[in-house]
């Protein structure tokens, strides 16, 4: 067992979990997504960035841009609460929730993409 | 490129996420934490307050509290904060500052700017493996002439010289081992203008490598090396290194050649001297008996040379049977009085202290003079930094191994044309090359001459070709007219002309110029620009020609031939 293999995937599984757990829920409604999960969901995608830094292969090279990916979708989706309730002062109106939500839902699918490469190639090295 | 954004991103990974997880911390303990606004009321910060405030605290402490003043327990979690945000920050940091001076990122980043500055030499360059003695001469002597060259070095002393070395062109230069071909690669082996490899490391299997490696890569490409020991020399030449140069027998052979003819000796010397020597004197080493203290390499090549020259010699040798020496051999190292007594000094015309010791050989020389003042005395001096005291001791020759060969090679690739002159030259008398170098000595002043070479192409010498092309007759001498008076003359000689397979060695005045000649000239440092002038300018080769300034516009000479037609048509 490699330590090194078992944060990586951690973290990678991880992203992915708290993404789906913010994802969940009626797309427009405010009470179904919690801002913590999302924070977290922030935190520990830009952990699995750094992670996947310095990979010279070639699948090293997708999974950072998938990572990469799904941080930009889902800072974004901060950007877009914080001047919604910060900046404009329009609150989480159906129609903001539902642009954050949908968000989230893109860094989602980038993020299964990254356990997909992650599962291939765990079951191309066969030890 | 690659491979320094990985190696950066690879070692500060840990730092990176020690920052992130005390931000997360940090920004989620500011949200948790119960406040209360202006008025009193319960409040809590929400994440983009949050992330604003640890923001700016990390990095700047001091902007206030905000949106409202903190409670006890916000300032209580706010000075946590403070401290592990800022450790967090030298942490990373003071990661990436060492990663900079780290000796691996260092090397590779020297590395980077050799590669770099390889790629950007766009005209033709000498790979130049080891920067002694030898190869520092080299490198000065073809920056002096304008080439480009690249070095390979293993002591990064001798790398910092050669960037301390105050050098006409910028000379890239990488400290690794010559003798690996991935360096030599890295060194623009393979690049199309590189215009040969030169090995000069004082390791002769080093040598041997790159000479292989050269020839294995890039068969085309010429390959020189040293070599001081004959079955290198032997093996680099079987497959086909295109010159190998072995110090010692070239230094023998050019004492052999003093010996036998003194002339051919100073022209061989001036012809392959690095620019802006003094000119040497002439030598006229004696003939009699001479004494060879030190039967080495060195020794063997110059007893085989002397003996061949019908030259009677006695050898000292302090370990005559390691070194199979010669029969009558003296035992002994040449340094005390006895043994050059023993040798005969007092009836010999020479002496070659030629062990690979310097202060030996310079005790030896001293020793001797005061045996006998009249001795013609050769030195083999070994290591440059005693440059001091050989001049002082003032020798009649000295074998420096560095600069003996570094003028050769400087000379055969600068001007290939130099060899086929050189080889001519042998076949003629003494007395031949004494005219000659009375004649150079003439054009050439206080310096060593300067050689070049002139080919009748269009690339090469634009204007003569057109002119030859329309049939003018154009003979060596209007080339060595002065461009700014023609009746004046270029302080220069033309040695060689080169026609298809043919030679004309010192031609005369009223040769006349053929397309695709190659002509090698000699004169004063300058003259050759000056040639080039008329070689590549219309005007210039015009007045040079005729005598007459040509219209140099089209209005001009449009007007010119007007003029000349109707007299033309009354010839008619």
């Amino acid at each position: 067992m490699n330590l090194e293999k078992v944060v990586f995937a951690f973290f990678i599984v991880l992203a992915l979990t708290l993404n789906f757990g913010f994802f969940l829920g009626t797309i427009d409604n405010p009470v179904h997504h919690s801002v913590y999960e999302l924070f977290a969901a922030i935190v520990v995608s830009l952990i699995a960035t750094i992670l996947k830094f310095g990979d010279r292969t070639h699948l090293g090279a997708v999974l950072l841009a998938t990572s990469l990916v799904a941080d930009l979708q889902l800072i974004t989706a901060a950007v877009v609460w914080a001047v919604a309730e910060h900046v404009t002062h329009t609150g989480l109106t159906p129609y903001i929730m539902t642009i954050i939500v949908s968000l989230s839902g893109g860094a989602l699918l980038a993020n299964v993409t990254s356990v997909v490469l992650l599962v291939a190639e765990t079951i191309a090295v066969r030890r | 490129m690659h491979n320094l954004v990985y190696i950066l991103l690879r070692r500060i990974h840990v730092p990176l996420i020690v920052l992130l997880c005390v931000y997360a911390v940090a920004i989620l303990g500011f949200v948790l934490i119960p406040g209360m606004d202006d008025q009193g009321n319960p409040w809590r910060m929400g994440f983009f307050h949050a992330f604003y405030f640890v923001s700016f605290m990390g990095t700047t402490i001091g902007f206030g509290e905000i949106p409202y003043p903190f409670t006890d327990a916000q300032r209580l979690w706010a000075t946590l904060c403070i401290y592990s945000t800022v450790f967090a920050w030298l942490y990373g940091i003071g990661a990436a500052l060492s990663l900079l001076q780290d000796p691996t990122y260092q090397l590779i980043l020297r590395e980077r700017a050799f590669r770099r500055a390889v790629r950007l030499i766009t005209e033709p360059f000498y790979l130049v493996c080891g920067y002694g003695d030898t190869g520092s001469t080299l490198v000065r002597a073809l920056s002096e002439e304008g080439y480009r060259s690249v070095v390979i070095e293993i002591d990064q002393g001798r790398i910092t010289s050669l960037e301390l070395e105050d050098l006409a062109m910028p000379v890239p230069g990488l400290c690794a081992t010559a003798a690996e071909p991935e360096n030599l690669v890295m060194a623009g082996l393979k690049r199309p203008n590189c215009a040969g490899v030169i090995a000069l490391t004082n390791v002769d299997t080093a040598n041997l490598n790159v000479a292989i490696t050269t020839k294995l890569l890039c068969p085309s490409l010429p390959a020189i090396a040293r070599a001081e020991s004959r079955s290198v020399e032997a093996n680099m030449l079987s497959f086909g290194t295109d010159q190998v140069f072995n110090p010692f027998d070239t230094f023998a052979g050019r004492l052999a050649l003093a010996l036998h003819s003194p002339g051919m000796f100073l022209l061989y010397e001036w012809m392959t001297a690095v620019p802006h020597e003094p000119l040497r004197e002439p030598l006229f080493p004696p003939h009699g008996r001479w004494i060879l203290c030190g039967y080495g390499r060195f020794g063997k090549a110059v007893h085989e040379r002397l003996i061949a020259e019908g030259i009677q010699v006695t050898v000292i040798e302090a370990m005559p049977a390691a070194t199979n020496a010669p029969p009558g051999t003296i035992n002994g190292s040449g340094a005390e009085a006895v043994t050059l007594l023993e040798a005969g000094i007092k009836g010999a015309v020479g002496i070659v202290a030629g062990t690979d010791n310097d202060s030996n050989n310079l005790s030896i020389i001293m020793t001797a003079r005061e045996l006998n003042p009249g001795l013609f005395m050769v030195a083999r001096q070994n290591q440059h930094q005693n440059n001091i005291i050989f001049e002082a001791a003032r020798l009649d020759l000295v074998m420096k191994r560095g600069t003996v060969i570094a003028n050769k090679i400087f000379a055969l690739t600068t001007t290939p044309l130099l060899a086929d002159f050189l080889l001519a030259a042998r076949n003629n008398s003494n007395a031949w090359a004494n005219l000659l170098v009375s004649r150079i000595g003439g054009v050439s002043g206080d310096e060593v001459p300067q050689t070049w070479a002139l080919e009748i192409t269009p690339a090469d010498s634009p204007a003569l070709y057109a002119g030859i092309a329309e049939g003018k007759q154009a003979h060596i001498g209007d080339l060595c007219r002065d461009p700014r008076n023609r009746d004046k003359c270029l302080p220069c000689i033309a040695l060689l002309i080169k026609r298809g397979e043919a030679e004309i060695l010192l031609p005369e005045n009223d040769e006349i110029l053929e397309r695709g000649d190659r002509i090698l000239f000699c004169g004063r440092f300058g003259a050759g620009q000056q040639m080039e002038w008329i070689a590549k300018n219309h005007n210039v080769f015009d007045y040079l020609y005729s005598g007459e300034e040509r219209a140099s516009g089209s209005v001009w000479r449009w007007l010119k031939r007007e003029k000349d037609h109707p007299a033309h048509t009354e010839g008619r």
